[in-house]
């Protein structure tokens, strides 16, 4: 949700078939082992060479002049000169797009992993995923074969619109900040539409979720991965007419037609089993079933590609963070792992993680614009497996939280800042959730070490 | 004496409870058994026939239109709910749940639609949606200010059979008049989330009397409650869109 700009985007592009004629090879595209050469040379337009020229200057400035990573200006600025830019940069790639509410930056990192197992894959790790992220991403390197892009839900419409990706990768779909993304039947839609326009590309999907059953049902090609859900407030009925539809973990099947399809990977408590009925130990540094069922996303699309099974499952099985989720961080002069929870779905994720262990948790809730400033969805969530425990709250909304724990029956002190939490907080290694920018902003000002 | 487990139905979650609104029935069943009262939740989903008639209290919260739609056609299914009414069972409608029990509403798409007519109230689209924090005074006695957020496209008007649950100090409301949500005997009908009895513990408790039939003792309000009214209703708070 990095970066998250949802108007503005303006991709119309004349084809701009003038300046073909410059045929001369400007860069030498080196193929990475074993894997089709690119189609075309990305780089024979020279439009498109000039908005990569551009682009990577501006770019590197930015970063000079410490305005930021510099990704997303250089994306624009390419796309404002090339605004065909995206589907020239993707062309004679293998691109995986990945989107759904909750895991797309795990997983995107997961999947890029998978794929250098075999070649070199770029990435958007800076999470900026709106299109001139995955310019951007895309102009680090012209000979890396493979990219794997996290694409924000209501952007891979846009995408697919410019060019067909080898694989579309959907996760779950969820309420998540109802007063700035809009309701789900929205993002659904447009999920749907998106894969419309993309009849080449193979979907990697969700089966266990209505929604995204309902967004990828109609679509040829598709592998059905099988994880559980574990919120399920937003699958009770039927996507697509509303009809009630019930436990969404038992097969169901809708009078409308849709029904839910078998599995094809099936997520265990230790690993996952193959569409070839044999089971893959998971043995991940990731923590939490939610993991397993993002690396097993990234296992599929690795084999779909062609790669080596047991050469993506020890690059996976090394990860063990993605742009500072679950990872350990210096904050306030105490080591702490962090951990983002930013709708009711992924709260429900991460309190299964921090159940029953009694290590020190500061809970971090801000509402600012990229959270939605309406903080309802806290009476969402289940609190009650942290009875028993003292919980430390802080961040723009530390109160709400306070209340709903009250209500909850949680205890809980509340702190201005973080900080001040970590400071009166017990031996150990506390885990830390927090929000979204509450996340951002204490990932951003890690103590090195 | 035994008594009987104080009955909350929440109403249509699969439909309409899309903000949070649930947590209105959390704060109503936990408000009783601090005071050491039963209390038991009655979940309504719209695979049921109908909504049942013999529940102390209904709470019905907002959605989408199409879940709208569906959530009235539900309605009047069955007269459990307009019959607990007549008996005097008080009912808290959020948001959509505010147009569900109106008269009428119109969609977003120009569709109009008869509502149960619980409260005298019409319901068409705004030229924008008003999302934002809200206080309101309210008009009911002993309940004072109410604090809360807003998030809807609807413009409410109030007939004379309705009155409004309070008077917007800030924010939108209902969008006319001044007022914000609608009263008419026990059925208590409002834009706000919050959720709004969370916020609004008076409001809570004025519910429960009304659905036990006596006075309730009163509870000391939690020091995070009062500081939470207070931030939130802070003159200089931003009213961000
Ligand atoms: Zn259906």
């Amino acid at each position: 949700m990095t970066d998250t700009r949802r108007d503005g985007e303006t991709m119309a592009g004349d084809a701009d078939a003038r300046s073909r004629q410059d045929k001369r090879q400007q860069w030498r595209v080196v193929p990475g082992p074993a894997v089709p050469p690119p189609g075309q040379n990305r780089l024979r337009d020279p439009r498109t060479a000039l908005a990569v020229e551009i682009g990577r200057l501006a770019a590197g400035l930015s970063r000079r002049l410490g305005l930021g990573s510099g990704g997303i200006i250089g994306g624009r600025l390419a796309l404002s000169v090339q605004p065909r830019a995206l589907s020239r940069l993707a062309a004679g790639r293998r691109v995986v797009m990945v989107t759904g509410t909750n895991g797309k930056t795990t997983t995107t990192q997961l999947v890029a992993e998978a794929l250098r197992s075999q070649a070199p894959a770029v990435s958007n790790a800076t999470g900026a995923n709106m299109l001139d992220g995955h310019v951007a991403a895309l102009m680090t390197s012209h000979d890396a074969p493979f990219a794997a892009l996290e694409v924000d839900e209501l952007h891979l419409a846009q995408v697919t619109g410019q060019f067909e990706p080898s694989v579309v990768v959907l996760l779950n779909l969820s309420r998540d900040q109802l007063d700035r993304i809009g309701e789900i039947r929205t993002v659904e839609a447009s999920l749907r539409n998106a894969l419309a326009q993309a009849p080449g590309t193979h979907v990697i999907a969700n089966r266990d979720d209505p929604n995204i059953v309902s967004a990828a049902a109609d679509h040829s090609s598709v592998t059905w991965v099988s994880g559980g859900v574990r919120w399920k407030d937003d699958a009770l009925n039927c996507p697509r007419c509303g009809a009630f539809l019930g436990d969404s973990d038992r097969a169901w099947r809708c009078a409308c037609g849709l029904s839910r399809p078998e599995a094809d990977w099936t997520v265990t408590g230790t690993g996952a089993v193959g569409p070839d009925g044999r089971h893959r130990d998971l043995a991940l540094r990731l923590p939490g079933h939610v993991n397993r069922v993002n690396a097993t996303f990234a296992l599929a699309v690795g084999l779909h590609l062609g790669c080596e099974e047991d050469a993506v499952l020890a690059r996976i099985a090394e990860i063990d963070q993605a742009s500072g989720r679950y990872g350990m961080v210096r904050l306030a002069g105490r080591q702490v792992r962090l951990l983002l929870a930013k709708n009711p779905a992924s709260w429900l994720e991460m309190l299964d993680l921090v159940s029953g262990q009694d290590r020190p948790l500061v809970l971090v809730v801000n509402s600012r614009e990229a959270d939605g400033y309406d903080v309802s969805w806290l009476w969402d969530i289940d609190f009650d497996s942290l009875r028993g425990r003292t919980v430390l709250v802080a961040g723009d909304r530390a109160l709400d939280l306070a209340v709903r724990l009250r209500y909850a029956g949680v205890r809980c002190e509340v702190h201005t800042a973080v900080d001040d939490a970590l400071a009166v907080v017990a031996d150990g290694v506390p885990d830390v959730i927090a929000n979204y920018t509450a996340f951002r902003d204490l990932f951003a000002r890690k103590e090195r070490r | 004496m035994m008594k009987d487990p104080v009955r909350i139905a929440l109403v249509l979650p699969d439909l309409l409870g899309t903000y949070g609104d649930r947590g209105n029935v959390i704060v109503l069943e936990q408000r009783l058994r601090w005071r050491g009262i039963d209390t038991e939740t009655v979940t309504v989903l719209s695979s049921a026939d109908a909504v049942p008639e013999h529940c102390d209290l209904y709470v019905i919260g907002g959605g989408e239109d199409v879940a709208q739609v569906a959530a009235v056609r539900f309605l009047h299914r069955g007269p459990g709910l307009l019959r607990a009414v007549d008996r005097g069972a008080p009912v808290l409608g959020i948001c959509g749940g505010l147009q569900v029990l109106g008269t009428c509403f119109t969609t977003g798409d120009g569709e109009q639609h008869a509502g149960l007519g619980l409260v005298d109230a019409v319901t068409e689209p705004g030229d924008g949606r008003a999302i934002g924090e809200v206080t309101t005074h309210s008009t009911l006695g002993g309940v004072g200010m109410l604090t809360g957020f807003e998030n809807h496209l609807g413009r409410t008007r109030l007939g004379p059979q309705a009155q409004p649950l309070g008077r917007v100090a800030r924010g939108t409301g209902n969008g006319h008049d001044n007022a914000e949500g609608a009263v008419t005997g026990h059925v208590v009908c409002t834009y706000l989330h919050g959720p709004v009895l969370a916020r609004n513990p008076k409001l809570a408790d004025l519910l429960l009397e009304w659905a036990i039939g006596e006075p309730l003792e009163p509870l000391p309000e939690p020091p995070e409650l009062t500081a939470l009214r207070t931030e939130r209703t802070r003159a200089n708070l931003r009213n961000r869109k």
